[in-house]
């Protein structure tokens, strides 16, 4: 049976978790490893019950340390792989996820975000793991995190989150929350979709990415996190060669940002004022733009579904043309830095901020406008 | 028995020599171990793939000229883990420490046995935290000098074979440096069991642990392995002895078979 077939019907109405799964099938993931977590043990249930049918391989592991480990792994057979989790088992990830940046190695994590800091609150939604995302792990690095802001776009981000780790190998964090996780939506799960897989000749290769050399095909790979050259070899005391190797590991991923970066936008031609947010945030955001329309304002709404890399060129150029632009986050204020970094006074930046689960609501962003 | 330089040619990666093992460091004869028994068992390189932590004893997997994971402190076993379950036709192979595996690494460790996953893990016991410069480990004898139990370790350590047993791994023996062949020859067979796969060897750290507990030659080191170990068979009349040998060598399902018969079983 393929993946396509398991999964079933093409009009579906299920739950964010479960978008996931199936974007993952269908971009060619055949193993995950994961470890129960609320908001994001559906997707292990999922995978669980979805992998062994198509010939795929799903563990449970002892913890998420474990799991992401699995996870890199698999990677290094040539296989597509992926975990999931939220707050607290994405903290234990962190360094696997720096050791897969430094090894460039192509996975999938999903974080369905839940409140924090701590165990905070499992079943409420929560935007406060966008920084962690980008600094999670130490040192300097790049990698790529999208946000989905409905159950259809949790399958089609997946989707993408593959694609573009392949292309860059690189780690590709889907950031989802709680509330689009449990969430259920209508979906229509297409029949084929646009596939990558990682370069296994520098001609296949975008630029600053390295060919692949699966394990098991004799060719002697050694992948380390140390420091290394580019035949692998650890070069831990010279620092051109962590210069060097560090600023392409973040060149591939930034200098990539055309490719990398997407905003869905609405009433952006005449706007002065723009609200942008993600994920269910976004959601406020595009009806009080909608709202502010109707009574004749010229408000436009951006959804990003890139978060990271930041496309600062994208909000430079956005604060020339804007006197206002309102950022919507379930949290502190996360991305609203960047934001008003980007737009560099060039137009007011206004954080409407949200926290304990609750969706900003609309008639609040107005108040902002106004 | 074929020349060490024979060997050499044939199974090091020569471009990453030397070593960074320091002189007399014990970790050189459980890769001469290893390669001899490999040569002996006539397996193919090309479908192996050594994963290793972090530490002196997890340096080991990038001298082999074969495919090598060095991963991260502590979660070599969960990686290998990830590369064995994704394509069970490869052979896989973890070296590790004392703190590696049973220190940070421990749960994954447990867990690994408990599954029964059909990986190969050769854990090098030189009492302490080589690499750091000597702290003190999990299998820290206790009165030992270590830079962080600079009055004597008084934990109480763990028999890390024993753990192993007591786990369920398949196959479980420990020898020492100074039994190089005994330990070929266990390398030999804890690799032909289809299981979980545990091999303990205590191994001497002359640079970070012996200088500090009094032991400073390489022949004194070689006889203190000899003086204070005694044949499994042997334990009970010398209690106060490590003991040494195959403590575990049976069938039991291997995670992997156990997943192809359940995707056998359920897909269509
Ligand atoms: C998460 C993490 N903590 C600590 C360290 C520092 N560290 C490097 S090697 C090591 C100990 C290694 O000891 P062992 O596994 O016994 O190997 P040995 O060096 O003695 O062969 C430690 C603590 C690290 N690299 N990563
Ligand atoms: S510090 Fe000890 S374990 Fe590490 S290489 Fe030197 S002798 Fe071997």
């Amino acid at each position: 049976m393929n993946a396509r077939e398991a999964i079933g019907d093409t009009v579906q109405f299920v739950q964010g978790d479960k978008a996931c799964v199936y974007g993952a099938l269908l971009a060619g993931c055949r193993f995950f490893a994961g470890y129960p977590i609320t908001p994001a043990t559906e997707i292990a249930e999922e995978m669980s019950r979805l992998l062994p049918l198509i010939g795929g391989t799903s563990i449970q592991m002892e913890d998420e340390i474990g799991s992401i480990s699995a996870v890199v792994g698999a990677a290094w057979t040539g296989a597509k792989a992926m975990t999931a989790t939220s707050g607290p088992g994405f903290s234990l990830m962190q360094e696997t996820i720096g050791y897969a940046v430094m090894t460039e190695t192509p996975c999938v994590i999903v974080d369905v975000q839940r409140g924090g800091p701590s165990t905070g609150q499992p079943t409420r939604a929560s935007q406060g793991d966008v920084m962690q995302a980008r600094y999670g792990s130490h040192g300097d690095y790049e990698l790529i995190v999208l946000s989905p802001s409905s159950v259809q776009e949790a399958m089609e981000l997946t989707i993408r989150a593959f694609n573009l780790s392949e292309t860059y190998r690189v780690p590709a964090i889907l950031l989802t929350e709680e509330s689009i996780g449990h969430m259920r939506e209508k979906i229509t799960i297409p029949d084929t979709v646009p596939l990558q897989s990682r370069p296994a000749t520098e001609d296949e290769a975008a630029p600053h990415v390295p060919p692949f050399s699966p394990f098991g095909r004799g060719k002697k790979a050694f992948v380390t996190g140390l420091t290394h050259q580019d035949n692998g070899h650890p070069s831990t005391d010279d620092h051109e060669v962590h210069d060097r190797l560090v600023r392409r590991l973040c060149a591939k991923v930034c200098e990539n940002m055309d490719d990398i970066f997407q905003a869905d936008t609405v009433r952006m031609d005449d706007a002065d004022t723009v609200i942008v947010s993600y994920g269910i945030s976004a959601r406020p955001g595009r009806a009080a733009s909608e709202m502010a329309a109707q009574a004749g304002r010229k408000v436009g709404a951006i959804t990003l579904k890139t978060l990271w890399p930041f496309n600062y060129a994208y909000f430079a150029e956005l604060a020339q043309r804007v006197d206002h632009i309102v950022v919507v986050e379930m949290n502190c204020g996360m991305l609203y830095h960047s934001i008003r970094e980007a737009a560099a006074g060039n137009a007011n930046v206004t954080l409407v901020s949200t926290l304990g689960g609750k969706v900003a609501d609309p008639t609040a962003i107005l108040e902002v406008i106004r | 028995m074929k020349q060490a330089s024979e060997l050499y040619e044939t199974y090091l990666r020569t471009d990453m020599l030397p070593t960074i093992l320091c002189s007399g460091c014990g970790a050189g004869v459980v890769l001469n171990a290893t390669i001899r028994a490999i040569d002996s068992l006539k397996m193919d390189l090309d479908n192996m793939v050594f994963v290793s932590g972090i530490g002196c004893s997890s340096r080991l997997g990038a001298y082999i000229n074969a495919d090598s994971l060095h991963t991260t402190h502590g979660r070599a076993i969960a990686y290998a883990t990830g590369v064995k379950a994704a394509n069970p036709d490869l052979e896989v192979v973890v070296f590790t420490g004392d703190g590696d595996c049973v220190g940070i690494g421990g749960n994954h460790f447990i867990h690994g046995i408990r599954r029964n996953i059909g990986i190969n893990v050769i854990a090098i016991n030189n009492y302490n935290y080589g690499m750091t410069g000597g702290q003190t480990s999990p299998s820290t004898p206790q009165g030992s000098v270590t830079t962080t139990t600079q009055y004597g370790a008084f934990e109480h350590p763990f028999d890390i074979a024993q753990l192993a047993k007591t786990a369920g791994a398949a196959y479980v023996a420990r020898w020492t440096t100074s039994h190089p062949l005994q330990l070929q020859k266990a390398i030999r067979k804890g690799f032909s069991n289809k299981g979980f796969c545990f091999i303990e060897v205590l191994s001497p750290c002359p640079t970070s642990y012996w200088g500090r507990n009094k032991v400073r030659n390489p022949e004194e080191m070689y006889q203190w392995y000899k003086d204070h170990t005694i044949p499994i068979g042997r334990a009970e009349e010398y209690p106060e002895k490590i003991p040494i040998g195959e403590l575990v060598n049976v069938e039991k399902r291997e995670w992997t078979e156990q997943w192809a018969s359940l995707v056998r079983k359920v897909s269509p």
